[in-house]
C-alpha cells in the first residue's frame, strides 16, 4: 500500500512517511528495529504532534524528515519529493537551544539566512518580525549568556522561522524548561502557528502537551518503534490553558495513556 | 584528541557551561565565591604591592644577615643599581631590541605554522594519524639539544634564534588548535547541518569560534615560551641579545648585572603575557574565563 504523493484532500500534503523502517546495528552486531512500518501523511498548515516514551523512535523519525538520518527502507516525503538530505524548506528546533555564544540574539536568528545565502536585508526584517512575535524585540543585541533558558529557546524558535520554512520540526523543544515557562511557550507557539500558517511537527513525551498543541496526535510505542494510534483532536481553536482542565481534554489524555500502557507501557 | 601530550591539552572548558547553565540570568554570570571575595581592586592592588615590598625586604635582609658575597648572590640594591646603570648608559638597548625581535618573530612564525598545521590536522583524522606521530616525536626532543644544529644551519645571527623560538612556540599552539577545532558540540554542528550548512560553513561559523579560547590559551603559553626560546638560542651561539649579555657578564663575574637582565626578561614575559590576555579578552569576549594558563613545559 503505497502512499499517494498527491492527495485529493482540500489541503495538499506537506509531508509524509512511506512504509518507513529504520534498523540500527548495535555494538554487538545485533540489529535493533528502531522504527517499523511508519506511514502517515500531514497536510499543509497542520500541527501534528508525535508522542511516545523514550526509545520509541520519535526523534529518529524527526531526524529522518530533517535529512539528518536515513531510513533503512521506505522514507520520508517532503512537498512531494523524497527526502535525501537537509532542506532549505525546513526549520528545526532541538531540545537545547544551541545558540552561538559569540553572536547576539539577532545574529543568532540570522544564522540560517546566512548559511543559505539569503538577501540579508530582507532576512533581518523577518528576523525582527519573529523576534517581536516571541517577545524578544528589546533583546536583539543581548548575548545568549545574558538570557534565561526560556528566552534562549525563543531565540531558537525565531531562528527556525527566519527563512519562512514550509515545515517546522521541533524535537522536545520545551523539554528543558520549567512547567510554567513551558505552558507559556506552548501558547506562544500556537500564536506563531496561527499567524504564519506553518506546518509543524513537534515531538514530545508529554501527553498533555501533545494534545494541547496538536491538530492530530501520532502515538508511538517502543520496541520496535511504531505508530499505534493517530488521533484527531477536535478541541476548539484558539486553545487556551483552561481547556487543560476540561473533561474533553482529559478524555484525550487518558485515552492516549491507556493506548501506550497497552502497547508496552510508559517508563 | 585526548592524546595531546602537553600542558596545552589541559584547557579551560570555554563555553559549554555558559550556555546550559544560565537559568534565569539577565545579569552577567555571578562572580565566583572565591575565598578572597569582597576584595576591592584597590585593596587587591595594595596587597600585591605589599607582598612585593615584603619579598624585596626579605631578600635584602637575608643577604645582609647571612653575609652572602655579592659576587655570588647580589642584594636587591645592587641589582637595582645595575639595572639603572644598564639603561642609563644605554648599553642594554641594542641587546634588548635583538632579543625582543627574536621573541616576536619566532612567536609569529611558530604560531602561524601551529595554526595552519593545527587547522589541517583538526579537520582530518587521517592527517592526524599520518602527521601527528612526527610532531610528537619532534616535540619530545629537547629544543636545547637541537639548538646547536640550528646555529650550524642558520648562523650566529638572529635567524637561528627565530627558528629555535618558532619550534618551541609551534607545539602548544598546534595542540590547542587541534583540540579546539574538535571541541564544537555535536548538536551545534547538527543544527547547522539541518539548516543546509556546508562543511565550510560549519568550520567558519562554529568550529573556528569554538577553537578560539583554546587557541588563545596556546598562544599565551607560546608567547611566554618564546622568551625562553630566544635566550636558549643566544646561549648556544650569538653576537648580541640579552642571553649573550648574560653570558658576557657571567664571564666577568658580574652577578648583579646578570640579575638585572633576568629582571628585564621577566618584565618582557609579563608584558607579553598581559598583552596576550588583553587581546584574548577582546576577541573571545563570550567566555568569562580566560584564566591564567601560562606555565612552562
Amino acid at each position: 500500500m503505497n502512499m499517494p504523493l498527491t492527495t485529493a484532500q482540500a489541503q495538499p500534503s506537506a509531508f509524509g512517511f512511506n512504509s518507513l523502517h529504520k534498523v540500527f546495528r548495535s555494538k554487538d552486531g545485533a540489529n535493533v528495529i528502531a522504527l517499523r512500518d511508519v506511514q502517515f501523511e500531514v497536510r499543509q498548515g497542520e500541527f501534528v504532534t508525535v508522542v511516545g516514551p523514550s526509545g520509541c523512535g520519535k526523534s529518529t523519525l524527526l531526524r529522518i524528515l530533517a535529512g539528518l538520518a536515513t531510513a533503512t527502507e521506505g522514507g520520508a516525503v517532503l512537498g512531494g519529493r523524497p527526502v535525501t538530505g537537509p532542506s532549505r524548506d525546513v526549520g528545526v528546533v532541538f531540545q537545547s537551544p544551541v545558540l552561538l555564544p559569540w553572536r547576539n540574539v539577532l545574529q543568532n536568528v540570522l544564522v540560517p539566512a546566512q548559511i543559505q545565502g539569503r538577501d540579508m536585508a530582507a532576512a533581518t526584517k523577518r528576523a525582527m518580525h519573529y523576534l517581536e512575535l516571541v517577545g524578544l524585540e528589546t533583546f536583539v543585541t543581548k548575548y545568549p549568556n545574558e538570557l534565561s533558558g526560556g528566552m534562549q529557546q525563543r531565540v531558537g524558535i525565531a531562528r527556525a522561522f527566519v527563512n519562512d520554512p514550509m515545515l517546522l520540526l521541533m524535537d522536545e523543544p520545551f523539554g528543558a524548561l520549567d512547567a510554567m515557562t513551558r505552558e507559556n511557550m506552548n501558547l506562544e507557539l500556537l500564536k506563531l502557528k496561527e499567524r504564519t500558517g506553518a506546518t509543524i511537527m513537534l515531538v514530545t513525551h508529554s501527553i498533555p502537551e501533545a494534545v494541547f498543541l496538536g491538530d492530530r496526535v501520532v502515538v508511538m510505542s517502543p520496541r520496535p518503534g511504531r505508530v499505534t494510534q493517530i488521533i484527531d483532536v477536535d478541541l476548539p481553536t484558539p486553545r487556551t490553558l483552561d481547556m487543560i482542565n476540561t473533561d474533553h481534554f482529559g478524555t484525550y489524555v487518558s485515552g492516549i495513556r491507556a493506548n501506550l500502557n497497552a502497547a508496552g507501557g510508559l517508563d | 584528541m585526548n592524546s595531546t601530550p602537553s600542558t596545552a591539552a589541559t584547557m579551560p572548558h570555554p563555553q559549554p557551561a555558559s550556555l546550559s547553565t544560565a537559568p534565569d540570568a539577565q545579569t552577567p554570570p555571578a562572580p565566583e565565591p572565591a575565598p578572597e571575595a569582597g576584595l576591592t581592586p584597590m585593596r587587591r592592588r595594595t596587597l600585591m604591592v605589599g607582598f612585593f615590598v615584603l619579598v624585596i625586604a626579605a631578600w635584602h635582609y637575608a643577604i645582609v644577615l647571612l653575609q652572602v658575597s655579592p659576587l655570588i648572590f647580589p642584594g636587591p640594591v645592587s641589582v637595582a643599581n645595575a639595572l639603572v646603570e644598564a639603561f642609563q648608559s644605554g648599553n642594554i638597548w641594542p641587546h634588548l631590541w635583538v632579543t625582543l625581535y627574536e621573541i616576536l618573530a619566532g612567536f609569529a612564525f611558530g604560531a602561524l605554522f601551529g595554526l595552519l598545521l593545527g587547522a589541517m590536522i583538526g579537520q582530518s583524522t587521517l592527517l592526524e594519524a599520518v602527521l601527528y606521530p612526527y610532531v610528537v616525536a619532534f616535540q619530545t626532543v629537547p629544543k636545547v639539544a637541537i639548538a646547536p644544529l640550528f646555529v650550524l644551519w642558520f648562523g650566529f645571527d638572529t635567524t637561528s634564534k627565530v627558528v629555535i623560538t618558532a619550534t618551541i612556540v609551534f607545539f602548544p599552539v598546534l595542540a590547542n588548535t587541534i583540540v579546539g577545532l574538535r571541541s564544537a558540540p555535536r548538536d551545534q554542528i547538527e543544527l547547522m547541518t539541518a539548516f543546509t550548512a556546508s562543511p565550510w560553513h560549519v568550520f567558519r561559523m562554529v568550529r573556528v569560534p569554538h577553537a578560539l579560547p583554546y587557541v588563545f590559551a596556546g598562544l599565551d603559553i607560546g608567547i611566554v615560551l618564546a622568551v625562553i626560546g630566544a635566550i636558549v638560542g643566544e646561549f648556544v651561539g650569538s653576537q648580541a641579545g640579552l642571553g649573550y649579555l648574560i653570558l658576557q657578564r657571567n664571564y666577568s663575574m658580574d652577578a648583579a648585572g646578570m640579575f638585572a637582565i633576568l629582571v628585564v626578561l621577566s618584565v618582557i614575559g609579563l608584558v607579553l603575557h598581559s598583552v596576550m590576555k588583553l587581546i584574548a579578552r577582546r576577541v573571545i569576549f563570550w567566555t568569562d574565563s580566560f584564566t591564567d594558563l601560562s606555565r612552562g613545559s
